[in-house]
């Protein structure tokens, strides 16, 4: 049987490709091309992951010692600020959808650029000034509100809120225009022959993901203004000692917050289902369940922020209503678990970096999960609530959920957006080293905080001391794994082996563009199929990756 | 209730005994010291186990797939076997389902019981403030620690000065915020004598994790003796001892320091009968009677330099201990009484 393809062959060096296509600021910064856009999204949001992380290294120092290590309360109140603010609204919202996913949607669709080019440029822009917006805040100062604002602490502090929070309103219409515009491909650009239900799995989370950033963020976005309004006008909305009512911004920002922790998770699970199938070299177990559920979750996520106000003093019947709504939430999530074990079984799995990550997303995910149902529980949340229990929780879901199932999409299609492959030793051993350090990090606080230790606080009780000091240990650990990861994908540019068009044998058509992709993405028409389906494809040892059987002998 | 009833015939400890008393803490959770905290821990330990079981079960089929079904050479393809599974899949989703109705149900129960006071509650008045728990007796009697009688039901009346506190007593598994301009409630039977840790929970600013304060939970004659000696705060003190506890009590040590340096406001070391230059022009004498507006309208003037932050202590402050903290504020001062140059402006600012 003939094993030859067209696009099989490695790029000749200095093969014409979106990365050396053109040269110069210029050719970058107004550049329409989706994948020049997800490279610059990606190294924008890698940037502000750095900060946030140094910040994150400041916060878990300072806890090493029960009052002061390194810095005064107030400066610390602004770390932990500027730490959850740049991490939420420049790293992981932004994270998967417009940096991974701008380079990916196209790919997967068969597609020249997603349908709307200079609206994504547009978004990109805008997250640029955002971000600037939001620099500036620390600039003049920092911001000392938390990154949730609440009022009326956030309407009366003296510190940098309004440009800080201005700059989350223009991040947001940012987030707007990348899911719209990832709507309208969706629906105008499937290529003839692909339903939705033949589309991989990773564009049914990206759509789920984008009709949350659409409908949510507007809110997000009137709320700041309220908020500014306030802080700079006087006009009561949230300040009771100007007639308004503080119990009414919570539910608003929640309102907003709680579908965003989907906007991070959503993408997250995409990732994972293309990672764990195409690493088993096994279909997908239970297609239609995880696309389904991916739609349920975030129709769900707008019924539940209640949840985050149980101890608010609302009323005891919404307490109720937002409990049972908080569990029906879980439930699709616990089934895609399922389906991934599942289509682990019986499988050929291949242990590379992205499979090390997903397999690890498995296991802290689980646990961030789980934990959620201490706090979905009425009576344990009251316990649990504002202590360092939800910060564990949310640090498992969002840090060992997205960010690990981010690491697990970066190595996955690293050598399709560089062409390059990277050092594999290194890469799995830095996604152990990951693992292990966020466990020290985290579970020690799922402890301290069940023993009643409250988050954002500077200073604290002695017999927490030990918890923090292994906590700290553990941040210490995790950083260590991920300037490693940092060094050997950065080396990888330079040396890396040239990367083959499949190197891992995915199905799903980004995997028949050449690595690194045309401008134009495709040369020759892309195969459609079944994206799940690994009959079709031989491994070439001579290439090191996969290419596709033709079933019956080319003419050629 | 029927949470603890169900545990208890699950309990290997046998009929009878409830799962977990008031008691020691565990691994997991805090000393116990009311009758609900045994509750939610029953609660929490029923969630651990079913979220052990489950991880540990999808966890080991994880490894034993890993093991099993390594591929162990390039380009080996896997046996086919089917990509779904209708009534798998329907199995799977109903016992999740079943099992979080019954958390969610057992969460709900106890929560509604935590949250119905009996009618005949020991009511105690507790206001926050930035940074510092106020705890007022329905005799008047004012504390920044709170005493509460074991075996009674007691119910906070709880509400805000300024920005959104949250009153946490982890020993109590109660947490509860105090919002500005509403009152909210929350109610225990502490059972267990002893002191406890009180927190502040709801981020507040500088200071946050410094408004802490303890619960002292005495046996109940204990208590009332303890509230009859502690009624009136100055009975037994001289005027300047006593100026010194009303400083202490009504949380005025928050901002003015006694030693020299500034903090929030200015500090008393040397303030009465030094000249203070006002914001906006003019100067004043610090005498009794500015002490005394100073403090029941503090807004009407302002020292230059500081910010118009200081509440109003109007209704929460008695007549004679105004007197007292002036008497309190004269030993602190070499200015009193009337020195002939008050000292340059600004004694105590930075
Ligand atoms: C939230 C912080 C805060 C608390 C609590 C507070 N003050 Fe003040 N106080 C200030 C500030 C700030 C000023 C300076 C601005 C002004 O004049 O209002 C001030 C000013 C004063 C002055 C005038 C000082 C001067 O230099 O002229 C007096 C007297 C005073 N406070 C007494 C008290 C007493 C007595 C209490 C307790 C019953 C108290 N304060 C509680 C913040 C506070
Ligand atoms: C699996 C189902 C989940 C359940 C049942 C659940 C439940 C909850 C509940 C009840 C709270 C409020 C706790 C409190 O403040 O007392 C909470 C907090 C939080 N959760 Fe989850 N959660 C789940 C999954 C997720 C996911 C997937 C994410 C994000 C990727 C997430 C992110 C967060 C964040 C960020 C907070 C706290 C925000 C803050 O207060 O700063 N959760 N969760
Ligand atoms: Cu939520
Ligand atoms: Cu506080």
């Amino acid at each position: 049987m003939s094993t030859q393809d067209a696009t099989a062959a490695p790029p000749a060096a200095g093969s014409e490709n979106y990365l050396n296509c053109s040269h110069g600021f210029r050719s970058w910064f107004f550049t329409l091309d989706h994948k020049r856009i997800g490279v610059m999204y990606l190294a924008s949001i890698l940037s502000f992951f750095l900060l946030g992380g140094i910040l994150a290294l400041l916060i878990r120092t300072e806890l090493l010692t029960p009052t002061r290590t390194l810095m005064s309360a107030d400066d610390y109140n602004k770390v932990f600020t500027l730490h959850g603010a740049i991490m939420i609204f420049l790293f992981i919202i932004p994270g998967i959808p417009a940096a991974l996913g701008n380079f990916v949607l196209p790919l997967m669709l068969g597609a020249k650029d997603v349908a709307l080019p200079r609206l994504n440029l547009a978004s990109y822009h805008l997250y640029l000034v955002g971000a600037l917006i939001a620099v500036l805040s620390i600039v003049q100062g920092g911001v000392d509100a938390g990154w949730t604002f609440y009022a009326p602490y956030s309407t009366t502090t003296n510190t940098a809120v309004v440009t800080l929070t201005f700059g989350v309103f223009v991040l947001g219409f940012s987030s707007v225009f990348t899911g719209l515009n990832f709507i309208v491909t969706m629906h105008k650009m499937r290529p003839a022959g692909m339903g939705w239900f033949d589309m991989p799995l990773m564009l049914w989370a990206l759509y789920a993901t984008s009709i949350i950033q659409v409908l949510a963020t507007p809110i997000l976005g009137i709320t700041m203004v309220l908020l500014i309004v306030e802080r700079v006008m006087g006009i009561g909305i949230f300040d009771p000692a100007l007639g308004g009512d503080p119990v009414l911004y919570q539910h608003f920002f929640w309102f907003y917050s709680h579908p965003a922790v989907y906007i991070m998770i959503l993408p997250a699970m995409g990732i994972i289902s293309e990672v764990v199938s195409v690493f088993s070299r096994k279909h997908i177990f239970g297609y239609r369940a995880i696309a389904y559920s991916s739609i349920a979750i975030a129709a769900f996520s707008f019924l539940v922020w209640g949840h985050h106000m149980f101890t608010s003093g609302q009323s005891e019947l919404m307490n109720m209503i937002f409990s049972a709504l908080t569990f029906s939430v879980s439930i699709p999530s616990a089934v895609k678990m399922f389906n991934w074990l599942s289509t682990m079984y019986k499988g050929s799995i291949r242990f590379d970096t992205p499979m090390i990550y997903a397999l690890s997303f498995m296991f802290l995910f689980g646990i961030g999960g789980l934990t959620g149902l201490f706090l979905g529980s009425l009576a344990t949340d009251v316990h649990l609530h504002d202590t360092y229990f939800v910060v564990a929780h949310f640090h498992y879901v969002m840090f060992g959920g997205t960010v690990i199932a981010f690491l697990a999409g970066l190595h996955y299609w690293w050598p399709k957006m560089f062409g390059r492959m990277y050092d594999e030793k290194w890469g799995r051993i830095s996604a152990i080293v990951i693992s292990v350090g966020f466990n020290i990090t985290f579970f020690t606080q799922f402890v301290m905080g069940s023993q009643g230790m409250p988050r954002r606080y500077y200073a604290y009780v002695d017999k927490f001391e030990p918890y923090h000091v292994i906590s700290s240990f553990g941040s210490y650990l995790m950083a260590a794994g991920f300037f490693m990861t940092a060094w050997y994908l950065v080396k990888s540019l330079y040396r890396g082996r040239p990367a083959p068009v499949n190197p891992w044998g995915g199905g799903s058509m980004e995997w028949q563009a050449a690595s690194p992709p045309v401008v134009h993405n495709f040369t020759d028409e892309p195969v459609g199929g079944d994206p799940y389906d690994y009959a079709n494809q031989a491994y070439d040892p001579a290439l090191g990756g996969y290419v596709l059987r033709k079933t019956e002998v080319s003419d050629r | 209730m029927i949470l603890s009833g169900l545990l208890n015939t699950l309990s290997v400890r046998g009929a009878g005994v409830p799962f977990l008393a008031t008691g020691d803490g565990t691994f997991w959770l805090p000393v116990r010291a009311t009758e609900a905290a045994g509750t939610v821990d029953n609660l929490f330990y029923f969630i651990f186990w079913i979220s052990l079981f489950f991880f540990t079960l999808l966890m080991a089929l994880l490894a034993i797939f890993a093991v099993r079904y390594r591929r162990r050479r390039e380009g080996e393809e896997p046996e086919p076997s089917p990509s779904h599974n209708l009534a798998v899949e329907v199995v799977w989703t109903a016992i999740p389902v079943l099992l979080v109705a019954a958390i969610f149900w057992f969460g709900f129960q106890a929560y509604v019981d935590m949250s119905t006071p009996p009618l005949d509650s020991y009511q105690i008045q507790v206001t926050g403030q930035k940074w510092k728990w106020t705890f007022t007796y329905p005799n008047g009697y004012v504390d920044e620690l709170l005493h509460v009688p074991a075996d009674r039901p007691v119910q906070l009346v709880m509400t805000s000065q300024d920005v959104i506190h949250s009153l946490s007593i982890p020993a109590f598994r109660i947490k509860r915020d105090l919002v500005p301009g509403r009152y909210s409630k929350a109610w225990f039977t502490a059972v267990r004598p002893g002191d406890y840790d009180i927190y502040c929970a709801e981020y507040c600013g500088t200071q946050h994790s410094s408004m802490l304060s303890t619960v002292k939970v005495l046996p109940p004659e204990e208590f009332d003796a303890w509230l009859l000696a502690h009624s009136d705060i100055l009975s037994g003190l001289t005027p300047v001892e006593g100026g010194e506890r009303v400083y202490n009590v009504l949380g005025c040590k928050q901002c003015h320091s006694l030693d020299g340096a500034a903090g929030v406001g200015p500090t008393f070391r040397d303030l009465f009968g030094s000249e203070r230059p006002l914001k906006g022009g003019g100067r004043v004498l610090v005498d009794e009677n500015y002490v005394s507006s100073s403090v029941l309208d503090p807004q009407s003037q302002i020292v230059q330099g500081f910010e118009p932050v200081m509440p109003t202590f109007k209704g929460r402050i008695k007549d004679q201990e105004i007197t007292a903290l002036i008497a309190f504020l004269k030993s602190l001062s070499g200015h009193a009484p009337r020195d002939e140059a008050p000292a340059a402006a600004g004694a105590g600012t930075p």
